[in-house]
């Protein structure tokens, strides 16, 4: 027996919107597996994975805050991945937002006003952009591969907020320990009622919507999809390869540089080592997930979203390992890759030659 | 043992996972398969490698477990990439996301654990020869093995008949195919290849440079493989020397720490990250190089008609 | 080398096939097919694009497997599972699209193609001295990037002789090559059938058929319509078999209107930026309002650089390179050039021209989405996109140019060749261009396409646009054209009477005799 594909003549719609589910399932399935390989129930694990989170309204409360970065970097790299520009490193971008954001509240602490908020939100975007421009720049001028240099500056940029962090930055009065003054009035994201949830969510659902706008009415949306699909088709029309690299670090690196600035200034309120618990790299699953369209990343990222969260649970109600979030994330993008194929193939079972003839 | 010596040594076992891993990513891409996820090939390597030396009391059983975990790993990249003709770049990273996953949530119980540790090789009277003994005669074994995949890949490649279905496969895969030749099982069999080194690197990392298992512990070493194999022009010998190169900046780094010459620790530790951009700009710098040795196929799918 | 055939009789079959059927999917690319091969003799496999001839070769060479049918090879019924049991029976192929592999050298190429028993040491000996024995000289030790197209045939060609084959399969050999080079080529193919070996030759140039083939199978929509004796047919009568109907005879009016240079290029130099490109080199023409200018040229010899150049993907440091409509404009790109009422039709339908996996509808906005004169007038990349209006261009398109589509928004991928390329040329002339450039308009298209797209060119012109044709097909040329240019490796012949030239003068030119020396000295000297 082989498997075998054979294209379909047109992508089917129907898989389109059939596959992330499918996906899904087979995650919880083979989720429900790996459990009992533990020595869990399955069922009850699964329950507490991905049903508990939703039953509660300080889980359903942190499901949104963990949502609102992961929505906000994902909607960025759902368009950097249309163009086939492979931006992966949005989690360094993430540090750097929340470096030069950090600025206004570290060293302009008096300075109490929505403008200095803005201010923040506006030096996180560019932080982000910068970082991003690196792996733009040497992809444009010397054709070096964007995912390498992209991944590289994670690494420099986790390591140069450690460094500040531990020197500089450091908050005079905390006793020595890594970590920034408590950002404090206007230099905080405001937050609905006494909750957790705060204004960054608006902002990445109006990113996403902005983004969708983009993506399906205008020409610009249409230059990242031709030049995705077909490089010299997008040359024909006249648009620009170059600038289609740079369009897309900029706009990639400006939201996970508002998402990281969000983060410091949101629920975490000050700066310290570990901002992130991989958003940046969770948010290429929520991409893809989302069909690299905007408007499916904010269920993507919810989804997500509701993986952190249920790895919580399982590690205080079961005693599991918090990594069984990783890898529920990792299987997820695994299991939507594979089911992809099915978008543009159909797929049989071939039995071996022999009665053909 | 001088201090010359020492760091000779360090040097050699700091470049040998690098070694391990970028020597089998460079058949996979002169096969015409770019796989991101070395990363995570090499973790569930290291992770998979340490626990079985701790339950059965045998590094080298967790070695040859390592290879096994490099290889299934591998082998679910090949069944996406070569089967179900996937993208390649995603799926390498999910292959990277899932075994940073996988590997913390196996080796969870296994943090802190000291660890066993694959022995040097001894030989009595040479081992112990003055300036060469070590250096030549006392490595431990999979240095050696290292650099004898190096030149036998090196050797296959250039000068036998399956390397040059290899780099044909890679140069076109739709002539390979009308030739006859079956492309999506020499290019299973490459990345097998690869998913078996990069094991070994983990293993490397876990049995040899320090003997436990520290989560991510890989810390970006799959990818700077990835970046050396760019830099090498997909040629052995210039990606055995680009590992050395890196496993020297790494040491300096280390070095440079330990004397308190009041150099942020931060910035010495990011050296081998930029230096790896660096050698990636340099190298790009040589056009024609690059172009003629690049497999053309490098990251397309193929679907044969039937 | 000799090929021991000694029982060389009248009537020594080598091949049968009977009753092959080939089906992907639900559609059957081969129905019942019947084919005869003898020894010494050429069988020509004759087709439309799409009738099933490629199928069929590839079963016979194992790269395909029938769904049914079988396959008699000298009396034995037999399967071939894969291309390297095709060659141990003596069965060889000489691909249209060369398997070949630039990065690899000449020796390494062949060796890849030989069964095990004829790899050895002395392969490169071997190599040298039978291509010097059939006239078709090779460096073993050369990369396949450096050589022509001529050249890569010879590697091909040189690897079947190796193998001293019963059966050679030889699909559009000529389509590559210079009428001399042709002329050649017939010549061994006529010294291995005297050494009985057979032939199947699959051509669409039917003149050539008629002069060198012994038999014909013709194909239609994958079945046998006639098997006949192809020097007792014409031409037409072999076409009618073809197309089925009788084939559409175009009109064309003499160009009595030549009026003003609408597009000209002048000391036009463009050097690659890849080390396998082409580098164009002082290349002058103009042309005129009302006329049909072609650019005859074997593949790879800079015609897709000179597209590129002309029409602004790539653009020149040299404003007063490229003139149209009097704008220099050579340092502007595509869509400033298409402002000038201009068209571009390049090559590559799908992936180039349109997006397969887009709509009609979109792929409208390709090359309408910055265009003044233009319905759909749109020059800056966040305004909106007018969904409507595209629609109806489309609509207009398709019902214009006879576009037949699943439905009429179906993906571009989706279309047959034809009517994607029907599309493409109708999506440009829509917008009425004073000057179009076209890159191999009718490459790989049904006749009934082909007779179309070249009579909307002819009308175009004598309207009074200016239209440059790029094409490597021969009878096109002389259909179309009012003056016919040459380009070999980069350089462009002046721009001749088409009345006044031959066959044998463009084949001529084709091999370089207009190339200036000096030139190709600067250019190695400018590395």
């Amino acid at each position: 027996m082989q498997l075998i594909l054979e294209k379909r003549a047109q992508a089917s719609h129907f898989m389109h919107f059939a596959s992330p589910l499918l996906a899904i399932s087979l995650t919880v399935l083979l989720g429900g597996v790996i459990f009992s390989a533990m020595g869990q129930p399955p069922l009850t694990a699964l329950y507490i994975y991905f049903v508990d989170p939703l039953t509660s309204l300080w889980a359903i409360e942190e499901v949104l805050v963990k949502a609102a970065p992961l929505v906000l970097i994902g909607v960025g790299l759902s368009i950097t991945f249309r163009a086939n520009v492979w931006n992966i490193g949005a989690e360094g971008q993430l540090t750097a937002g929340a470096i030069l954001g950090a600025i206004i509240p570290i060293f302009f602490a008096q300075w109490q006003s929505p403008l200095a908020l803005i201010t923040m939100l506006a030096l996180g975007m560019l932080g982000g952009a910068m970082l991003a421009a690196i792996p733009a720049l040497l992809k444009t001028r010397f054709g070096v591969n964007e995912i390498l240099t992209s991944l590289m500056l994670v690494y420099v940029a986790q390591l140069l907020l450690d460094w500040i962090i531990r020197g500089p930055w450091k908050d005079p009065h905390g006793y020595n320990f890594p970590k920034s003054v408590a950002f404090d009035g206007w230099h905080l994201i405001p937050t609905y009622g006494d909750g957790r949830v705060h204004m960054g969510l608006i902002i990445a659902l109006l990113a996403a919507l902005i983004l969708y706008w983009l993506m399906t009415r205008t020409i610009k949306g249409f230059e990242v999809r031709v030049i995705g699909s077909a490089p010299r088709a997008g040359a024909f029309a006249g648009f620009s390869q170059t600038k289609m690299v740079w369009f897309c670090f900029l706009l990639s690196g400006a939201l996970a540089g508002l998402a990281g600035i969000i983060e410091v200034a949101g629920p975490i309120g000050q700066l310290q080592p570990h901002i992130s618990p991989n958003y940046g790299f969770t948010a290429i699953i929520v991409a893809f997930l989302g069909r690299l369209n905007p408007i499916g990343v904010i269920f993507a990222g919810l989804l997500l979203a509701i993986s952190y969260i249920g790895g919580e649970g399982v590690q205080i109600e079961l005693g599991i390992s918090d990594k069984t979030a990783q890898v529920f994330q990792g299987m997820l993008l695994f299991f939507i890759l594979m089911c992809d194929t099915l978008i543009h193939y159909r797929v049989r079972l071939l039995k071996p030659q022999g009665g053909a003839l | 043992m001088s201090a010359y010596e020492a760091i000779i040594l360090t040097v050699i076992t700091a470049s040998t996972p690098l070694l391990l891993a970028a020597i089998g990513e460079l058949v996979v891409e002169r096969s015409g398969v770019l796989n991101l996820g070395i990363e995570g090939m090499m973790v569930m390597g290291a992770v998979s490698g340490f626990a079985i030396a701790q339950v059965t009391g045998s590094a080298w059983l967790g070695v040859l477990m390592a290879m096994f975990a490099g290889i299934a790993m591998s082998l679910l990249f090949a069944f996406m990439t070569q089967t179900l003709v996937a993208n390649q770049v995603a799926t390498g990273l999910s292959i990277t996301l899932l075994g940073l996953g996988l590997s913390g949530l196996i080796g969870s119980s296994f943090v802190g654990m000291p660890g066993l540790k694959l022995g040097y090789l001894n030989i009595p009277g040479l081992s112990d020869l003055p300036v060469v003994g070590k250096l030549v005669f006392g490595q431990d074994p999979l240095v050696y093995i290292s650099i004898a995949l190096t030149i036998g890949v090196a050797y296959v490649l250039k000068r036998t008949r399956i390397g040059l279905i290899i780099r044909a496969v890679g140069q076109n895969h739709d002539s390979a195919h009308a030739l006859g030749y079956p492309v999506i099982k020499v290019r299973y069999a490459c990345i097998a290849f690869g998913g078996m080194t990069s094991g070994l690197a983990g293993a490397y990392l876990s049995l040899v440079y320090t003997p436990q298992w520290i989560e991510n512990m890989t810390a970006g070493r799959g990818w700077i493989a990835l970046a050396l194999v760019v830099f090498s022009t997909w040629l052995p010998g210039r990606l055995a020397a680009g590992a050395y190169l890196f496993g020297g900046v790494w040491i300096l780094g280390l070095y440079a720490q330990g004397m308190g010459l009041g150099i942020p620790s931060q910035l010495l530790s990011s050296l081998p990250y930029v230096a790896t951009i660096l050698a990636l700009i340099v190298i790009s710098t040589n056009r024609r190089l690059s172009v003629i040795n690049t497999p053309a196929s490098l990251g397309q799918g193929f679907v044969p008609d039937r | 080398m000799s090929i021991s055939n000694p029982s060389k009789s009248a009537t020594s079959v080598l091949l049968e096939v009977h009753a092959l059927t080939k089906k992907f999917g639900d559609f059957a690319a081969n129905k019942g097919v019947n084919l005869v091969l003898e020894a010494g003799k050429i069988h020509a496999l004759l087709g439309e694009n799409g009738a099933g001839k490629s199928t069929l070769v590839k079963m016979i060479y194992g790269a395909l497997q029938p769904t049914s049918g079988r396959i008699v090879w000298q009396g034995k019924e037999l399967h071939i599972d894969n291309p390297a049991a095709a060659r141990e029976l003596g069965i060889g192929m000489v691909f249209q699209h060369f398997s070949l592999f630039e990065a690899l050298t000449v020796a390494e190429n062949i060796s890849l193609a030989l069964p095990a028993q004829l790899r050895n040491k002395d392969l490169n000996h071997r190599i040298a001295s039978l291509s010097k024995d059939y006239g078709l000289p090779l460096n073993p030790d050369a990369l396949v990037a450096d050589l022509s197209v001529g050249e890569r045939q010879r590697i091909e060609i040189v690897r079947c002789l190796l193998q001293e084959p019963r059966l050679l399969i030889m699909d559009e050999p000529t389509a590559v090559l210079t009428p001399q080079e042709a002329e050649a080529l017939f010549a061994t193919l006529n010294r291995l059938t005297n050494e009985g070996c057979a032939v199947l030759y699959i051509s669409h140039r039917l003149e050539e058929v008629k002069q060198l083939c012994h038999d014909a199978t013709i194909l239609r929509h994958g079945e046998v319509v006639a098997q006949l004796d192809p020097q007792q047919e014409t031409a037409a009568t072999l076409a009618q078999h073809m197309v089925g109907t009788s084939v559409h005879q175009i009109s064309r009016q003499s160009a009595d209107n030549i009026g003003d240079v609408l597009l000209e290029l002048q000391n036009l130099n463009q050097y690659s930026d890849t080390p396998f490109g082409v580098d164009l080199l002082g290349i002058n023409l103009q042309v005129r309002s009302g006329e049909i200018v072609s650019i005859a040229g074997i593949a790879g010899n800079g015609q897709g650089e000179l597209f590129a150049a002309i029409s602004g993907e790539t653009v020149n440091a040299d404003r007063d390179a490229v003139t149209i409509q009097t704008m220099p404009c050579g340092q502007l790109g595509i869509n400033a050039r298409r402002q000038l009422q201009s068209a571009f039709v390049p090559e590559e339908r799908n992936g180039h021209a349109a997006v397969g996996e887009f709509s009609l509808t979109e792929n409208i906005l390709l090359s309408h989405h910055a265009v003044r004169d233009g319905e759909v007038a749109v020059q800056n990349g966040w305004s909106g996109i007018n969904r409507a209006e595209l629609a109806r261009i489309n609509q207009h398109v398709s019902d214009t140019y006879d576009v037949r589509s699943a439905s009429v928004d179906a993906e571009a991928g989706s279309l047959s060749g034809g009517n994607l390329q029907k599309f493409v040329v109708g999506r440009e002339l829509d917008r009425k261009p004073k000057v179009l450039v076209i890159n191999q308009p009718t490459w790989g298209v049904d006749a009934g396409a082909a007779a179309l797209i070249r009579q909307v060119l002819i009308d175009l012109s004598r309207q009074g646009s200016a239209i440059l044709v790029i094409s490597q097909d021969l009878d096109e040329i002389f259909e179309l054209s009012d003056r016919i240019a040459v380009i070999s490796r980069g350089q462009l012949s002046a721009a001749y009477g088409a009345s006044d030239m031959t066959r044998e003068e463009i084949g001529l030119l084709m091999s370089g005799a207009h190339e200036k020396a000096n030139l190709i000295q600067d250019q190695t000297g400018g590395i």
